[in-house]
């Protein structure tokens, strides 16, 4: 496999917005990918979405996007694993460029989810839980990951306030990033006094729905040295893993096996362990999903998320900062764009361009960006490179 | 939604049928054409007790479309006394007196219905086991 670089990203600020159709997204951030990148050339695209279909009525995102983009007849496709639907794009377009099937591949993430109301925006993400066995009988995902935090709350002790302080973090990051949906600054008092929404998940402790899109523009290394406009930043780790759709169908309902699985495979595959990763974008939908993800992917140990988060750890100059983006929860989360736009964080973050949000001494980063209730996980390992 | 989407489930949300693996034993629900413990693809039905103990819960306060009248409402996942996990609502009872641990039972209950015209769908829920 030849070595990969990411030479370009490209977003919008995240939000409501109106003015903005699904294609309008896509190639918007894609403009500012390739402006970013310098470069004109795309052999390939692999586009995340989650649901076009039913957010937009609008499917077939590999003929659509590629000719509004100014790049018609290029090889295309749309890749979909839910939320987890732009990591899996960023893995496709590595797979393309690494194996010499394209030497310039572009990933982009986007989903337009503001076109339906929030009754039908929710039902189309439970599509990403088992429709006959979780859905059917009338949960949906803050219900799903509820039932994970009252679980984690009773076997590990972790408290309420120590989910709230997983949004409050987020926001304090995501407060310095321009391109956040929700940069406002919250207190723990605000998350734990916010609408009842699935006992003990509040409304602030859920990432919102969210417009948005985020590119990013890959080839080999030996070409991002010719190019020579950024920091050059390589992708050395990818880890894919799945597991059952369902929550109840685990073995045990505080572990992510999916995430766990990922993580072990990114980390061999770039040669380093986790204690190697200076700081991570995690899929932060719910505040329990960043405790138990920390716990995962063995930042700390399990049971120990909630206690860390308290702490600081990972804040912004915590030992092991998590979200400098401010995460889902500030920064929004349009479903196919989220694992696209954690890699534009962390690229941002090696090229030492994020500004006030900036963490010091980033060499290397993770992102980590899921399905439904942890069914399947995408985590890349990026690093600088000198 | 056809008729034929819920009719299929039937065996599962009517009578709780399960696929009981023939060469590990392993029990799945619903039943599947591989066992995913060991990879036979060999089953004999069996029918679950519905018993079984609360492992986790949630009272769900913003409903999804089609549950909003139920709401707040109980959703829980029960360990059955034959080692398998099912998510159902769980109900005839205060769930703010729901604790993790609680012996609960299955009943065949209405889940909700697709309009005014539409099917009315029907399965199992779960309600405290006093062991009458």
């Amino acid at each position: 496999m030849r070595d990969i670089a990411i030479i370009g990203i490209g977003m919008m600020k995240w939000g409501e917005l109106w003015e903005k159709s699904l294609r309008d997204l896509a190639v918007e951030a894609s403009l500012n990918c390739l402006a970013d990148a310098g470069v004109d050339r795309v052999d390939t695209i692999s586009i995340g979405c989650m649901s076009g279909g039913i957010f937009n009525g609008q499917e077939h995102l590999a003929s659509m996007i590629p000719d509004y983009l100014g790049f018609k007849h290029t090889p295309a496709m749309r890749v979909e694993s839910a939320c987890a639907s732009g990591g899996l794009a960023v893995r496709t377009a590595f797979l393309e460029v690494a194996s010499g099937m394209a030497d310039y591949a572009l990933a982009v993430g986007v989903e337009k989810m503001t076109d339906v109301g929030g009754g039908e925006a929710t039902y189309g993400l439970a599509t990403a839980s088992d429709q006959d066995y979780e859905a059917f009988h009338g949960i949906n995902f803050p219900g799903l990951y509820a039932l994970m935090a009252r679980a984690h709350m009773t076997r590990y002790g972790t408290t309420r306030e120590q989910l709230a302080d997983v949004a409050v973090k987020n926001h304090r990051n995501g407060n310095l990033n321009p391109l956040a949906q929700f940069p406002s600054l919250m207190t723990r008092e605000q998350v734990m006094s916010s609408v009842m929404v699935a006992d003990p998940i509040r409304l602030m402790d859920c990432s919102p729905i969210t417009d948005g899109a985020a590119a990013v523009l890959l080839t080999t290394v030996e070409e991002a040295r010719k190019i020579k406009k950024h920091p050059i930043v390589v992708i050395s780790g990818i880890g894919l893993a799945t597991d059952t759709i369902a929550l109840c169908q685990r073995k045990d309902i505080l572990k992510l096996p999916a995430i766990e699985l990922a993580g072990q495979r990114a980390l061999k595959m770039a040669g380093k362990t986790i204690r190697d990763i200076n700081f991570a974008e995690v899929h932060d939908c719910f505040t329990i999903a960043e405790i138990m993800v920390m716990e995962a992917l063995g930042i700390v140990e399990p049971g120990q998320g909630g206690p860390a988060t308290s702490a600081g750890h990972t804040a912004l100059n915590g030992k092991f900062p998590i979200n400098p983006s401010g995460g889902l929860k500030s920064k929004g989360h349009p479903v196919g764009a989220t694992g696209v736009a954690q890699i534009y964080e962390v690229v941002s973050q090696l090229r030492g361009t994020s500004g006030k949000r900036q963490i010091a001494d980033a060499k290397v980063g993770m992102t980590q960006n899921m399905g439904g209730s942890g069914g399947s996980c995408v985590i890349h390992i990026l690093e600088a490179k000198s | 939604m056809k008729v034929a989407k819920h009719w299929r489930e039937t065996p599962e949300r009517y009578r709780l049928e399960a696929g009981k693996c023939k060469k590990c034993k392993h029990i799945n629900f619903p039943q599947r054409l591989v066992c995913p413990e060991c990879g036979a693809k060999e089953f004999e039905m069996v029918r679950l007790s519905g018993k079984g103990k609360l492992e986790t819960y949630t009272v769900i306060h913003t409903a999804p479309d089609g549950f909003a009248d139920l709401a707040p409402y109980a959703v829980g996942i029960v360990e059955l006394d034959e080692g398998v996990k099912i998510l159902a609502q769980i109900t005839d009872c205060n769930p703010a007196e729901l604790k993790i641990g609680d012996q609960l039972i299955t009943k065949f209950r209405r889940i909700n219905e697709e309009g005014k015209t539409g099917m009315i769908m029907y399965a199992y829920k779960f309600v405290p086991d006093f062991g009458l």
